[in-house]
């Protein structure tokens, strides 16, 4: 079936492709969009962006979320910024460079031209939010303010204080609302995905249950978009939401949509360390912080052993007792090296026992020189807001001593395999956003989920989505009285009568840390074969555990937040082994997946251009079967492939 | 840390609530309240597997809308100890940590208590009026692909950051549960000041500023007199100048009529 791979590239020169495809498309007259019906499931900056823009369009659109309102979605969380390719701090930026430091921050393990594509609409981006009325930072001239980010050496992120995800997100709330009020979109607020229905071999609507009355019920449509977002709450404790998960995803992929690099996840360098065991979620700090704020530890033990007794504070160690270490091992990019080679790098020091707190797993993040030379107010102004959430968490005001960081998982590359028109393996079933895997290769650069999830949604999806349904317009609407439906809602129907029959001792909660523990362990920011091995085998034991030992209290024809929560874990469980397999299949390093197998004398992470140049896509073969690795080759026409540099 | 917990438990829409009183202990300074409520609803697992408990009529684990647990969703709400978010000054309530009460202290905890708001279960209410609210003009009407280049609209910097000390609301519904008419002033003040301040929001302000008061009157929100008891409430610091930001945009709507 490795035939179904075909990624849909366009042919041309790399700048041209875009346009080259866009005129391809079949368009589809007015009259007939409004015979067309679209599910959207999800609200966050992919999926409210592409519902309004689709709306607009004429589509009839139905959308769908978990929470009470579209703009509760996870993206609102997202704080530093948006990057965008408009070079108007003349610091010789451009689309080719935006491209460029995507490519080499994903370590070349994703898509040329998707990610070209993704350079070359950012622009427009910024452009739609602004006359959306998002109060982007400015300069005192009018223009807009930008910053810098990891990964990169120019100025090209936009932002709004540490709310751009807020801001963004509440825009595009609004366009949804504006669609909603125009009648071209219908909300489902409170509503959950249960399955994907397939019909002749295409999606044609859902399965959802209404979380408020519990009854499940049945949605048709002409295609399918899912914006549903990532994975990473397989770990339990992350940066997401806590409501955040992979349920809709791995449903489609149980009805046939490949799942492609599931084992890339995104390791954040700066989140509030854990304390505790009753901890449920980590809290993130704006990766904005580093561009002014400086990564250290003590360079001996002697200082760290008194800070984890408290006898010192950070403020009074001095400058030639300390070691900043990514300024030392990466000179050129600084405190300002990607995601990934900040977080092991802190790992490397932990690991070595420089750790500050007392649980060992915790580095300084110090605005002290930040301080003296931009004075307090312009501090304040770039950073206030995250400082006093810092200091609400942990009592400890960044003013005086640094912040303490530490790594948390955050993101995940990996996601629904898709075409260059975002299509999935199944005809008519799309993704999104965070949900797909295409643009970010093995580690993403900060401020760029922003720009994919409203890239997706507002310029590329309503573009590409009309090719299929210009063959569907004279389709009648689906109908949700057939056997397709009917069996698809009966095996849901049965899935939750098999939860709630186990009548167990463990609260959902409870398997679900024992899942994160085994993930953070073996599945984490180091991994080994053996580790892996051990990973699926704990894993396979923990699914056992749950699907005979979970309790739920309450009944399913309520609002049931246990019941809601156990139907995801019933997938994080599965999720987290085809994370593992990928994991042991891809022995190399690379991004977010190091292997300590493969790696540099200098501890840095090994590629292995020559193996695994290319995107795992796995098939679904059935309960209790081993999955199918099927692969699309990356090839690379118009850049050089290098080692990753973040030294000089 | 130790607490005992007066907690409105209320099965749906229709039935009757009534308070239950919870002992919890273990607590640590750090937890967040939240997390708290995370430990009482395993405690409340475990006993419910109690046959005995169950012929009782055990209610189960605690309903709670939260989503981020770090202050920007919006989800979380609850009136605790009869104040809209708990005892901390503008916090949401996944950011109120435990170090905040006395240990042994007995703790409140309610719905928010507004007629818009109908309680769904337990501590969750229905904010959908809200969305309705937005939706009837809280908008710039842009379509996709129509927009110019974003520095062709000069904003100055003091402009876009009032703009944004509005745009920084996250519809949690904390000044409608705090205000004793039930006013969504605040929350409407706040989209309505935030677009109104800046020139793309300037043709519809009139027109916005009245759909969106009209919307909320319709949906049962009561009117404000100006106790300023949302914006001492409102976890963001959302100020009452938008409100008057409003009133100022409402007016010109009714000469304009």
């Amino acid at each position: 079936m490795a035939d179904k791979l075909i990624s849909k590239i366009p042919d041309g020169p790399l700048a041209e492709k875009w346009t080259k495809r866009k005129s391809e498309i079949r368009l589809v007259s007015p009259n007939n969009k409004r015979k067309l019906e679209i599910i959207v499931v999800g609200t966050g900056l992919g999926g409210a962006s592409a519902a309004a823009s689709l709306g607009e369009l004429g589509y009839n659109v139905k959308v769908f979320c978990i929470s009470d309102s579209p703009r509760r979605a996870h993206s609102i969380a997202a704080q530093g910024g948006i990057n965008a390719a408009k070079n108007y701090q003349n610091d010789n930026d451009s689309v080719y460079r935006l491209f460029y430091d995507t490519i080499k921050g994903g370590d070349y393990r994703s898509r040329e031209a998707n990610v070209y594509r993704l350079a070359e609409v950012s622009a427009a981006i910024i452009d739609q939010c602004v006359a959306q009325g998002i109060p982007f930072a400015r300069e005192y001239g009018g223009y807009l303010a930008n910053r810098s980010f990891g990964g990169v050496q120019v100025s090209r992120t936009f932002y709004a204080r540490g709310q751009t995800g807020q801001q963004l997100l509440l825009g595009a709330y609004a366009a949804l609302n504006r669609q909603i009020a125009a009648g071209t979109v219908t909300s489902y607020p409170r509503y959950e995905m249960m399955d994907l229905v397939i019909v002749d071999g295409q999606a044609k609507g859902i399965i959802a249950r209404n979380l408020v009355t519990g009854k499940l019920e049945r949605f048709g449509a002409h295609a399918v978009v899912i914006a549903t977002g990532g994975y990473g709450n397989t770990y339990f404790l992350s940066t997401n939401a806590m409501n955040s998960n992979g349920s809709a995803a791995w449903q489609c992929y149980k009805k046939g949509a490949y799942f492609a690099n599931p084992c890339f996840a995104q390791i954040h360098p700066t989140c509030i360390p854990r304390h505790g065991d009753q901890q449920c979620k980590l809290t993130l700090m704006s990766e904005s912080l580093r561009n002014d704020g400086r990564i250290w530890v003590p360079n001996n033990l002697d200082d760290v052993k008194k800070l984890r007794n408290h006898e010192i504070k950070a403020s009074e160690i001095p400058e030639d007792r300390r070691d900043y270490y990514l300024e030392r091992r990466y000179p050129a990019f600084g405190n300002l090296v990607p995601r990934d080679v900040a977080s092991r790098a802190a790992k490397e020091r932990c690991d070595a026992g420089y750790g500050v707190n007392e649980t060992g797993q915790a580095v300084f993040l110090d605005f002290g020189d930040a301080i003296k030379r931009l004075g307090h107010q312009r501090v304040a102004e770039r950073y206030g807001n995250l400082f006093d959430m810092y200091e609400k968490i942990t009592n400890s005001s960044p003013w005086e001593e640094p912040m303490m960081i530490y790594p948390a998982i955050h993101y995940t590359m990996g996601g629904i395999w898709v075409d260059y028109d975002l299509q999935t393996t199944v005809p008519g079933l799309y993704a999104i956003g965070e949900a797909n895997f295409s643009d970010h290769g093995g580690n993403r650069l900060g401020a760029s989920a922003l720009m994919q999830g409203l890239a997706d949604g507002y310029f590329i999806l309503p573009v590409t989505i009309g090719d299929y349904l210009s063959h569907k317009f004279a389709e009648p609407k689906t109908d949700v009285h057939t056997q397709e439906f009917d069996d698809a809602e009966k095996e849901v129907q049965e899935k939750i009568d098999r939860l709630f029959a186990i009548k167990g001792h463990q609260s959902v909660d409870s398997i679900h840390k024992k899942l994160g523990n085994i993930m953070w362990d073996y599945v984490g920011m180091a991994r080994t074969e053996a580790g892996l091995k051990t990973a699926i085998e704990k894993i396979d034991e923990l699914k056992k555990e749950f699907w005979s030992d979970v309790c739920i209290p309450g009944s399913q024809f309520e609002f049931n937040q246990e019941l809601e929560k156990a139907i995801r874990l019933a997938d994080f469980l599965e999720i987290g082994k085809l994370m593992a397999y990928d994991a042991l299949n891809r022995q190399e390093s690379c991004g977010g997946h190091f292997r300590e197998e493969s790696q540099t004398e200098e501890g840095e992470a090994k590629r292995d251009d020559k193996n695994f140049m290319y995107v795992a896509a796995w098939e679904y073969k059935g309960e209790g079967k081993v999955p199918e690795l099927h692969k699309e080759p990356l090839k690379y026409e118009f850049i050089e492939v290098k080692t990753r540099n973040y030294k000089d | 840390m130790e607490f005992n917990l007066k907690i409105w438990r209320q099965q749906n829409a229709k039935a009757k609530g009534h308070f239950e009183t919870y002992h919890i202990s273990g607590i640590e300074e750090d937890a967040s309240f939240l997390e708290m409520l995370d430990i009482l609803n395993e405690q409340l697992i475990h006993e419910g597997q109690d046959p005995v408990a169950f012929e009782k009529g055990h209610s189960g684990p605690v309903s709670f809308d939260h989503d981020c647990r770090e202050g920007i969703c919006g989800a979380c709400s609850l009136y605790i100890d009869g104040r809209a978010h708990g005892p901390d000054d503008h916090v949401t309530t996944c950011q109120l940590f435990m170090r905040h009460f006395k240990d042994g202290a007995t703790i409140t905890v309610e719905p928010w208590r507004s007629a818009a708001f109908p309680v769904i279960k337990d501590l969750v209410v229905d904010r959908g009026a809200f969305d309705k609210i937005l939706q009837a003009g809280g908008f710039i009407s842009v379509r996709t692909g129509s927009a110019q280049d974003a520095n062709n609209i000069l904003i100055p910097h003091e402009t876009a950051e009032k703009s944004m000390d509005a745009a920084a609301c996250i519809g949690c519904g904390a000044c409608v549960a705090t205000c004793k008419n039930g006013s969504a002033m605040l929350f409407v003040g706040a989209r309505v000041s935030s677009l109104a301040l800046l020139p793309q929001g300037r043709p519809e302000a009139a027109a916005r500023a009245r759909a969106m008061v009209a919307k909320m009157d319709e949906l049962g929100f009561g009117n404000c007199t100006n106790t300023r008891a949302c914006e001492m409430e409102c976890p963001k610091g959302i100020s009452v100048d938008h409100i008057a930001r409003l009133n100022r945009e409402f007016l010109k709507a009714k000469f304009r009529q």
